[in-house]
């Protein structure tokens, strides 16, 4: 590719995005953004979830057309109306969040993956596919067996194999979604050093991350949405962690946890040395009244299976849990919300509601004996369950018949904690309640939280965003491959040293 | 025509103006067309043959709603009349007294029962498809039917049974006063219920009912025990109209009830769907096939219409989703 013109091309964009626009059922995702990445550059995508940056990258690898108007322009070629193939013959290559990868397929056949594909059927020559991937694996400086099938390998060499993959179609310009959002410290070095390598190489590398720490320590430059908008582009030299957390959210970032003592009240829910093989062992804990007990740690740290447990969805092996002082054992989750326990799932999509249905039959589901005149529902106690709740939470609906899948993250995730509270609970879970939610909708949750539990509610938090649980939380757990490793208080440590131990 | 439209939604509920307007279209087609059609005598003989296929609509409708299939109703109601037969004829054959037929009837309803309640432990349990689990008990029924009767007919009961099917209580024909029982009951079951309620959840997403606390398996099992039931109450009713029992009898229902639940409005992968317009698509069937055999069609030819009937209305129905989605 080394030309004359390179001389001249430093100093032009290499990519570079005007008057950018996209709509989602009125919803503006993409407001007016522009967009710049210059050859080799190591350059950052900021922004809270739900800021525009996926639409953005979804503009540029073509798999949205933007609104009228937009001026895509890459290495000085005009693209009026970019394609994923025509993307991807360019040399721009997206790693997403997912990776995108075929678990059962060898990791040769992962990396060489687009040189399978064309538009007439020809045989599978196995040796190129395999010379083809130890190439791209070697430019990483990374060894890997390129016959065995990928689902052996952790999700770091997934990500270094999706890399590779990148690299195979003649990259000018990588885009990395979330790259470092499932890695311990160690994994994450490592792929800092290969994307410093191939930035060497003259290959543009677009990092997508919320993670500050790393933003900082490898970029140039820095770009960041807020609300679909474009805030600005700025150097990284200079910029400080809370100064890109103020431009991401707009607003200073009120580092005041929000921990109080409770441990002088009562306490509620008693776990001890619960255990389950293979998912979580010997766990205790004392949940008191009125108390937000965070759980934390990374995916596969058992916290998940730890709260149905809670919940009676599956029995512990061994340990015991107590409530209000008496020993339980729930032979399913009929007897836990009986009890006084709630469970609100991490998905909300499939099991926390029921999409098709209406925001009154799923705001009633888990309580129809409340509502019951006899042994028939009652229309009227059930309309005027729902509205009490309804308005309780600021809960913003049109009619209450309407499908839940109507309201946006944030008024679902609403309706779900009302379908608990419906049920009287002692103790609510609440699993990653602010997934699929929009950064401004997740204070509002937050608040309802702080707010019950003022009133006396025990809540468990779990989330694998230590902040959320940092600031929301009287104490944090911190669990890691089904164990306690550590229990925070975030009145006596600070949120650097809660991330550390949870990402090391 | 707006305003008109909101009141009739918020009166029979919107799902009632497709079966509606199908009724009117016969209503009036056939009016026009043959002098005979808009007489008593039409619907005296429509009021006569919908129990049968009602009742057992009514029995393939539950599971449907919940996302399965009872595949096996007809066989269960012709087990259930033989059940009954049986009774009756070890008390005694034709001078069998009303003991006996109330002691065959409980009978004939354990029966349906059982089948369903089979059907409904392994779906709940075993997690199979609905589809399978009631092919499979379709197959035993039918093969244990004809094994005890040899295939023949079973007849030979007392007189007072023939009013069950051809009887009338102030002008109203027996069979349809069950029916309209039945669909009242299924009514109120399915729309006031916590049975009803859970019957819904499930059908949208089970695992979602699951983790808000309602017991599913507990939903499954009655929801194919009631719809045992209503099969073997189709197939009292069935004994008495022929005045005989044999297997096989009614078989031809089995995929109209299908297609009655899909008229009526039913989502064919379950979650939604309400008795009410079901009835009058009902109605809608058995009109469009007294008005053919009025007009002189034969009655295979009356079978076709039907199927033409009901790809006219999924184009329609489609047509109307995309026609509202535009207005919007």
């Amino acid at each position: 590719m080394s030309t004359a013109t390179d001389e001249g091309a430093n100093a032009r964009p290499l990519l570079s995005l005007r008057g950018i626009n996209m709509t989602f059922g009125g919803v503006r995702a993409l407001k007016n953004v522009s967009f710049e990445v210059m050859p080799g550059e190591v350059h950052c995508l900021a922004g809270e979830n739900g800021s525009g940056k996926s639409t953005l990258i979804k503009v540029i690898s073509g798999v949205y057309t933007p609104a009228a108007g937009a001026e895509i322009v890459f290495d000085g070629e005009s693209i009026p109306h970019m394609t994923p193939g025509m993307a991807q013959a360019r040399g721009i290559q997206i790693i997403w969040q997912d990776l995108a990868l075929f678990p059962e397929m060898s990791v040769a056949e992962n990396i060489a993956f687009q040189t399978l594909s064309g538009a007439r059927p020809r045989p599978v020559n196995y040796a190129t596919i395999r010379s083809v991937a130890e190439e791209a694996l070697a430019r990483l400086g990374v060894s890997l067996d390129v016959d065995r099938p990928l689902k052996d390998y952790a999700i770091a060499q997934r990500q270094i194999v999706a890399i590779a993959r990148a690299l195979v179609g003649e990259a000018r310009v990588v885009f990395m979604d979330e790259p470092t959002a499932s890695l311990t410290q160690s994994e994450t070095d490592h792929l800092l050093a290969i994307v410093r390598n191939l930035s060497a190489s003259g290959v543009a590398v677009v990092f997508v991350s919320h993670r500050l720490a790393e933003v900082l320590e490898i970029s140039s430059r820095i770009t960041v949405l807020r609300d679909g908008a474009l805030v600005g582009v700025y150097p990284v030299e200079g910029m400080t962690q809370s100064k890109i957390t103020e431009l991401m959210t707009g607003r200073t970032f009120d580092q005041n946890t929000r921990a109080r003592d409770v441990s002088g009240s009562s306490v509620v829910l008693s776990a001890s040395n619960l255990s389950r093989p293979g998912e979580f062992s010997d766990i205790s804990f004392d949940l008191h009244r009125g108390e937000t007990l965070g759980i934390t740690g990374l995916l596969g740290s058992g916290r998940t299976e730890l709260a149905l447990t809670l919940f009676g969805m599956r029995r512990p092996a061994s340990g015991t849990v107590t409530l209000s002082g008496r020993p339980v054992r729930f032979a399913s989750n009929r007897e836990a919300i009986a009890a006084g326990v709630a469970y609100l799932s991490e998905d909300r999509l499939s099991l926390g509601l029921n999409q098709p249905q209406s925001i009154a039959d799923n705001l009633v589901m888990a309580s129809l004996n409340r509502i019951l005149s006899g042994r028939l529902i009652s229309t009227e106690k059930k309309r005027s369950l729902v509205s009490r709740w309804i308005a309780d939470l600021g809960v913003k609906i049109g009619r209450q018949d309407d499908a839940i899948s109507t309201l946006s993250g944030g008024n679902q995730q609403r309706v779900a904690i009302a379908k608990w509270l419906a049920t009287d609970p002692k103790v609510l879970i609440l699993d990653s309640p602010t997934v699929g939610v929009d950064v401004g909708a997740r204070a509002g949750i937050f608040e309802i939280v702080a707010r019950l539990a003022e009133a006396g509610l025990s809540i468990i938090l779990i989330s694998d965003e230590v902040p959320e649980v940092y600031f929301n939380a009287d104490r944090v757990i911190h669990m890691e491959k089904g164990r306690i490793a550590g229990v925070y208080d975030p009145r006596a440590s600070t949120l650097k040293d809660l991330e550390a131990s949870v990402y090391a | 025509m707006n305003a008109l439209a909101a009141r009739f939604n918020a009166i029979f509920g919107a799902d009632m103006a497709g079966p509606f307007a199908a009724l009117a279209a016969v209503l009036i087609f056939f009016g026009f067309a043959s002098p005979q059609f808009l007489t008593g005598a039409t619907f005296g003989s429509v009021a006569f043959q919908l129990p049968e296929l009602g009742i057992l609509t009514l029995a393939m409708l539950l599971p449907i709603l919940t996302g399965g299939l009872n595949l096996a109703i007809t066989f269960t109601a012709n087990i259930a009349g033989l059940t009954l037969a049986w009774t009756l004829q070890t008390n005694g054959g034709a001078d069998a007294g009303p003991a006996a037929f109330l002691l065959g009837s409980v009978l004939a309803l354990a029966v349906g029962g059982a089948s369903g309640l089979v059907m409904g432990l392994v779906i709940a349990f075993t997690r199979a498809h609905p589809i399978l689990v009631s092919l499979s008990m379709m197959i035993f029924l039918r093969g244990l039917g004809e094994f005890l009767t040899r295939g023949g007919d079973i007849s030979g009961f007392p007189a007072f049974v023939s009013p069950i099917g051809h009887g009338s209580i102030f002008g109203i024909p027996v069979p349809l006063l069950i029916l309209i029982a039945c669909v009242i009951v299924c009514h109120i079951l399915l729309s006031r219920s916590k049975l009803g309620f859970s019957t819904y959840m499930i059908g949208s997403n089970i695992e979602s009912a699951r983790y808000s606390g309602i017991n599913t398996r507990k939903v499954l099992v009655l929801v194919y025990v009631l719809s045992g039931v209503m099969a073997a109450i189709a197939g009292i009713i069935m004994l008495a109209r022929f005045n005989s029992v044999r297997v096989g009898h009614g078989e031809s229902y089995l995929l109209i009830t299908v297609l009655a639940c899909f008229l009526g409005g039913i989502n064919p992968f379950g979650g939604f769907g309400r008795v009410l317009p079901v009835f009058v698509a009902l109605v809608v069937l058995q009109l469009l096939s007294s008005g053919l055999n009025l007009l002189g069609a034969n009655q295979h030819l009356t079978t076709a219409v039907w199927g033409i009937l009901l790809i006219v209305v999924m184009v329609l129905r489609w047509f109307s989703a995309t026609f509202v989605k535009i207005v919007k």
